[in-house]
Order: C-alpha cells, then sequence, then structure tokens
C-alpha cells in the first residue's frame, strides 16, 4: 500500500482507509473566537478586553515582543490558566474546545524514560486507549524519524526530538494545534526544515503559532498577528500571498517581513 | 566488566583494611581478648561456620523482609500522601512527628510487644526504613516537570467539565511515578544501608537467633574473635546488599544519567 507523500496536500474525498493514516486533518475544521480575554500576572494586567480570532483551517500566527502575553494567551487558550470568569472562548460550533486541540511547546517535553515511539503514543497510553502503533510509526517516517523510533530522547540531537514532539502533536490528530514557539531552540538549517514539514502537515487544521520570528510568521502563517502594548492589542492580520510553506527571501514577502519588523518597533536601518 | 571492576575494588579494600588491621595487631600489641588478628579471626569463623551462616541466614531474613515491608509501607504512604489531599493535610504531619522519636528508642517496646522472634527486628527495619523510603518518594513525586503535567492535562482534557479521577489516574502511573524514580531509588539506597542497623540493633535488645545474638553472646564469653568473625560477616553482607540493590535499582532508571560513570574515563 502506498501511503500518501508529506507533500501532498489533503483531500477531503480521499478512501476512508488512508484518512486514517495520513497526517493531513481530514474532519471538520473548527474556528475559534476568544472573547473579552483578560489576564493579570503579578499585578501586571498583560491584556483585558482582548479578542482574537483563529479563522478554521488557517494558521495564525502571534509575534510581538517577549514579555508581552504571547505565550499565557496561547495558555489560556489551551486551559492551562486559570481563566477571568469575564473571558468566553467560544468555538464556532458552540462546543468546547478541550480535548479538541493539541500542544505543543518550546520544550519537547519528551519523557525521558519512553522510546519516540512510546512518547508518540503517549496520549493514547493516559486516555486508556490501545496506541495506533502503524499510524504512529507512518507519523514518525513523516518527520523522518524511522529509524529512530526505539530510541530513547537522551540519544537524540535538538532537531530530531523537535521532530518526535512533532510527531507527538500530530498523534494526537486533534483539529486544532497551539504551538508556543515549538522551533525557537533550533539552529537555522533545522529549523527551516522543520518549518517546512510542519507547514505540510498542519494543513487543513486550524492552528496558532507563537512566534518572535517574523521570517518563520511569514513562512507558514495564513495570518499574522502582531501583539504588543500593555494591556496588549492585536492589530490587523497581515495576509501572505500564495500557501505554505513560503520562502522568506521572496520578492513578494520582503516587503511583508519589512512591515512586520516596523509592527514591532524595530526602525529600518539607514543603509 | 563493571560488576568485575567493582567487585576487584571492594576486594583490594576489603585486603587493604585487613593489612592495616595486622599491622595495627604488631604495632600496638593489644592482646587477643582486646584486638584479635585477622588470623585468629579467621580461623574462628572456619570453626564456628555453620553457627556463624546459621545466625547469618536469620539476619538477613529479617533484613530482607524488613526491607520488603518498609518499601511497601513507604512507597503506599507516599502515594497517599501525594495523591490525596486530606491524607496530605493529616498524614505528613504525623510521619514528620514520627521522627521526633529516636527509633532506637523504640527497640524495648518493639520486643515487648513483638516478642523475642524475628517480628520485633522486622518491626525496627522496617520502621528505620520508612521514613527515608516515604520521604524520597514523596519529593519526587511533587518535583514533577510542570510541562509533562500540562502536556498530559491537554492529552486527556475533555469538555465535559473537570478532570477525572481515571485521568488523575493515568498521570500518576504513566508521568509521577517514573519521573519519581530516580529520586525513589536514592531513599531506597539509604534503606539498604541502613536497614540492617535496624535489625541488628533489634537483635541486641532481645533475641535467640541472628549475627547480632551472636555478637552479644560472644561478647559475653570473651569469644573476642568469634565476636569479630560475626562482625566481618554482618560487614561483608552490608556491602554485597548495598551494591546488589544499587546494580538493581540503576536497571530499574537506565535512562538516568549517571555523571560520576561519565568522569571515570
Amino acid at each position: 500500500m502506498s501511503l500518501c507523500g508529506a507533500s501532498q496536500p489533503s483531500t477531503p474525498g480521499r478512501p476512508a482507509h488512508l484518512t486514517d493514516r495520513h497526517p493531513a486533518f481530514a474532519g471538520e475544521a473548527i474556528g475559534i473566537r476568544l472573547h473579552a480575554a483578560r489576564l493579570a500576572y503579578a499585578g501586571t494586567v498583560l491584556f483585558d478586553a482582548l479578542d482574537v480570532r483563529l479563522e478554521p483551517g488557517a494558521t495564525t500566527c502571534l509575534l510581538g515582543p517577549s514579555g508581552v502575553g504571547k505565550s499565557s494567551l496561547l495558555k489560556r487558550l489551551a486551559g492551562l490558566l486559570p481563566a477571568d470568569p469575564d473571558d468566553q472562548l467560544r468555538c464556532d460550533d458552540g462546543r468546547p474546545l478541550a480535548g479538541r486541540f493539541a500542544w505543543m511547546d518550546q520544550r519537547d517535553l519528551l519523557l525521558p524514560w519512553l522510546d519516540v515511539l512510546g512518547n508518540v503514543t503517549l496520549g493514547a497510553r493516559l486516555r486508556g486507549v490501545p496506541a495506533d502503533r502503524a499510524r504512529a510509526l507512518a507519523l514518525l517516517e513523516q518527520v523522518g524519524l524511522t529509524d529512530a523510533s526505539g530510541m530513547r530522547p537522551d540519544a537524540l540531537s535538538g532537531g530530531m526530538r523537535q521532530r518526535a514532539a512533532l510527531a507527538r502533536t500530530l498523534y494526537e490528530d486533534r483539529p486544532v494545534v497551539l504551538m508556543d514557539e515549538p522551533f525557537s531552540a533550533l539552529d537555522a538549517l533545522t529549523r527551516y526544515r522543520l518549518q517546512g514539514l510542519a507547514a505540510e502537515l498542519l494543513a487543513t487544521r486550524t492552528v496558532l503559532l507563537v512566534t518572535h520570528d517574523p521570517a518563520e510568521a511569514l513562512r507558514i502563517g495564513d495570518r499574522v498577528h502582531v501583539l504588543s502594548g500593555r494591556p496588549a492589542r492585536l492589530d490587523e492580520a497581515l495576509i501572505p500571498p500564495g500557501p505554505p510553506p513560503r520562502d522568506p527571501t521572496d520578492d513578494q514577502i520582503r516587503p511583508l517581513h519589512r512591515e512586520l519588523m516596523a509592527r514591532l518597533g524595530v526602525v529600518r536601518d539607514a543603509c | 566488566m563493571r560488576v568485575r571492576r567493582i567487585a576487584t575494588r571492594v576486594l583490594a579494600a576489603a585486603l587493604a583494611l585487613v593489612a592495616t588491621w595486622q599491622v595495627a595487631v604488631w604495632v600496638s600489641g593489644a592482646p587477643a581478648f582486646i584486638l584479635p588478628s585477622p588470623l585468629r579471626v579467621a580461623s574462628a569463623w572456619w570453626q564456628h561456620a555453620g553457627e556463624i551462616v546459621r545466625h547469618l541466614g536469620v539476619t538477613v531474613a529479617e533484613i530482607v523482609l524488613g526491607l520488603g515491608c518498609g518499601l511497601v509501607l513507604g512507597v503506599v504512604s507516599a502515594l497517599l500522601v501525594g495523591y490525596f489531599r486530606p491524607a496530605r493535610r493529616w498524614l505528613l504531619p504525623v510521619l514528620v512527628a514520627s521522627q521526633a522519636v529516636p527509633v532506637f528508642a523504640l527497640a524495648p517496646v518493639l520486643v515487648l510487644w513483638l516478642g523475642y522472634g524475628m517480628a520485633s527486628k522486622v518491626g525496627m527495619a522496617t520502621l528505620i526504613i520508612y521514613f527515608p523510603v516515604t520521604v524520597a518518594l514523596l519529593d519526587g513525586l511533587r518535583r514533577t516537570e510542570p510541562g509533562w503535567l500540562d502536556l498530559a492535562r491537554t492529552m486527556t482534557a475533555r469538555g465535559d467539565g473537570g478532570p477525572r479521577h481515571r485521568d488523575r489516574i493515568a498521570v500518576l502511573r504513566h508521568i509521577q511515578l517514573p519521573a519519581a524514580l530516580p529520586a525513589f531509588a536514592s531513599g531506597v539506597r539509604v534503606a539498604a544501608s541502613v536497614a540492617p542497623i535496624g535489625a541488628v540493633v533489634g537483635e541486641w535488645v532481645g533475641s535467640s537467633a541472628g549475627l547480632g545474638y551472636l555478637m552479644l553472646h560472644a561478647n559475653g564469653r570473651m569469644q573476642i574473635d568469634l565476636m569479630f568473625a560475626a562482625l566481618a560477616t554482618l560487614a561483608a553482607f552490608g556491602v554485597a546488599l548495598w551494591f546488589g540493590v544499587d546494580a538493581a535499582l540503576r536497571r530499574l532508571v537506565p535512562w538516568q544519567a549517571d555523571s560520576f560513570d561519565s568522569m571515570e574515563d
């Protein structure tokens, strides 16, 4: 049986037996709106009355200076921070978000006592359902870790560890993926490759990607926002042309990079 | 090869100790009823081999049973305290307060309640290792990497309300417990080194068998060479127990890097 290649876009009309094995999400994409979000941390109001919209099936990137509250906003969506009673988190279909998203952190959070395959299928073990070994192996093939499936994390390089974390995120097979600077700890080349891989594997899901890197946002984002100020505000989305992954050195993309730098408060060098 | 290297070193250390002992006997000229020479002790061991092995068997049984009971009790208490909030509030202070009573002072009470047989010694060994094991595992359970718990929370989350009992058990079993194993292993190492103390103290207070009993008895009859033979046997068993437990624990937590290993190259 030939599995679809990583670069092939998903099509909703695929035969059912392939849907299960293909990393691209085949279910209904959901849009999310966080309304009137408020978060105070140690007496500082990070954001107040903030509205965030995640379009269904799109990758929304969130840029901003460090400490502005990007990660907190993501954690709020993931239910990892206590929510203010006034905020409203709504999915377009009216059902709760809990249980319908996968979370990927800047740290790979691999468990050192499990091998790569065990880490990828951790969610199944926690939920007390049998692990789908075949699907996990297919995902490991997609991220290029077939040979490492039996290795423990301490034997892997940083790039391999983050790819394992990506496979674990995809194994969850959720319609929404929340990613907090997933590639920031990697070297430039590994990061570039992983961004391309992630853009392909995450297509059709609703994704929020928090990053500090404008080039990353332009490479894989469908909609790019800048969060800035205190309390933080979200600006109008920048929508880069063409499907991701994009080449940040492309002539169409470079002006957008300049624009984002300006929104982030960096004035162009005089030369 | 690790095992052979360690065995060689332990043997060399033992030989050096025996040589020092012999030199001390020569230099001090101490009479045999104060400090018998190694040779004398060895011949006493040989003469009384049957007796010593029989008493060793009793002491080993006490230590192993005490270790078993102490580990089980310690693990159960740590899990209760770690998992149930009321247990944390009520059991933890009791646990700490119990350590204010010197365990040795309890030995006569244990003998009074549990008799001269093995039970009081097992009880003594259990008591002495219970606290280090409980505290070590509890510390390990308490220091789970918060990111792992966050990850588990997103993986088990459901739309129908708060975290369920089954999820907490799954997180405990698949994340918190394995994560606590290195800390627990430290507690077990301490336990393996102090369990013999419990058994021997118990034997001293009142018993009819065991190496502690044999030592006390030999001392009373001025069989100092036999007393030293029993002591050497106890020491040898203590060392063997520690290395055995250490090897088993290394196998239990193979992912835990040992920085000493890498420094030895």
